[in-house]
């Protein structure tokens, strides 16, 4: 009974397991809070769904790419360039 | 959207040989994460672009001394925010280093034991689908843009820029224990966005 009740109080609930996704995808668990996780996740298909949802979230914001300099921009970064090389070449260099 | 593939690195050497293209294309690359980091310093984004462009400025000069002791973007990265704290400091704002301690997901949807009550709804496959992850893309740019300061900054170097947690606290200044903090408020409003919107089937 004492052992029951033990295990009951070790176990995650859901509110608990979502606070631990980080921790989780950046190995930073204690060894005890990682195997409780993955406990709970084997019980608990929402939680599941929230890590799966947490890594696709991931996986959008890597999506994010360069993005192309308007004309103007892309002239004043030339000119940017263009006036450190003569600043190189010049007689500071 | 042509999408060098070019390393940083080799971006770099071209540079210093007098290839403004390399500039330009290392500009592309990394002026977006830029803007939204000294955004979370400086007041307004007028004063924000002027500190990418003293950055840019910075990166040119130091260009030729760079040692590769760490990535390129590492080294841009760590320019950037030692210029935009000198700028926000003159500026006199600062960003405290507060951390919002919202939790993951909105509390009504647990019971009373702590277990969903409105659980996660299956996010189908078309979050993969190309033109559905560009609209996503789009609403991402902007709720990474409402972020707390600190935790866009986070955000912004792991989940855009890839870089590696011991990086993002080389370049912030912050400890691991920190970032993770950050990190988890951030992606956890991030998922928040996309459910809200995207989430239902």
């Amino acid at each position: 009974m004492r052992i029951r009740i033990r295990l009951a109080r070790r176990d995650l609930v859901c509110r608990q397991a979502v606070e631990l996704v980080t921790g989780y995808l950046e190995d930073s668990l204690s060894r005890g809070a990682k195997r409780r996780f993955e406990a709970h996740l084997a019980v608990c298909p929402h939680c599941t769904e929230y890590l799966a949802q947490l890594r696709a979230t991931i996986a959008l914001a890597g999506r994010i790419g360069p993005e192309d300099l308007t004309p103007p921009m892309r002239a004043d970064f030339i000119a940017l360039y263009r006036r450190w090389q003569a600043d190189e070449a010049g007689p500071s260099a | 959207m042509a999408v060098s593939t070019e390393t940083d690195e080799c971006l770099l050497d071209r540079l210093c040989l007098g290839d403004e293209q390399a500039f330009v294309t290392l500009v592309e690359r990394y002026r977006p994460s830029m803007l939204r980091i000294a955004a979370a310093y400086v007041p307004g984004p007028a004063v924000a672009e002027e500190v990418v462009q003293d950055t840019w400025l910075a990166v040119l000069r130091g260009a030729g001394r760079f040692e590769g002791r760490s990535s390129v973007r590492t080294w841009l990265f760590r320019i950037l925010v030692n210029r935009a704290r000198s700028v926000g400091a003159r500026e006199r704002r600062s960003v405290p280093l507060g951390t919002d301690l919202a939790p993951a997901v909105d509390q009504s949807r647990f019971d009373a034991a702590g277990n969903w009550r409105v659980p996660p709804a299956h996010w189908h496959d078309q979050v993969d689908d190309r033109l559905m992850a560009e609209r996503i893309a789009g609403r991402i740019k902007s709720a990474i843009m409402d972020l707390p300061a600190r935790q866009r900054e986070v955000v912004t170097l792991r989940d855009i820029e890839g870089l590696r947690s011991d990086e993002v606290c080389g370049v912030l200044d912050i400890s691991e224990a920190n970032q993770r903090v950050l990190l988890h408020r951030g992606r956890s409003r991030l998922r928040q966005v996309i459910e809200s919107e995207f989430g239902r089937a």
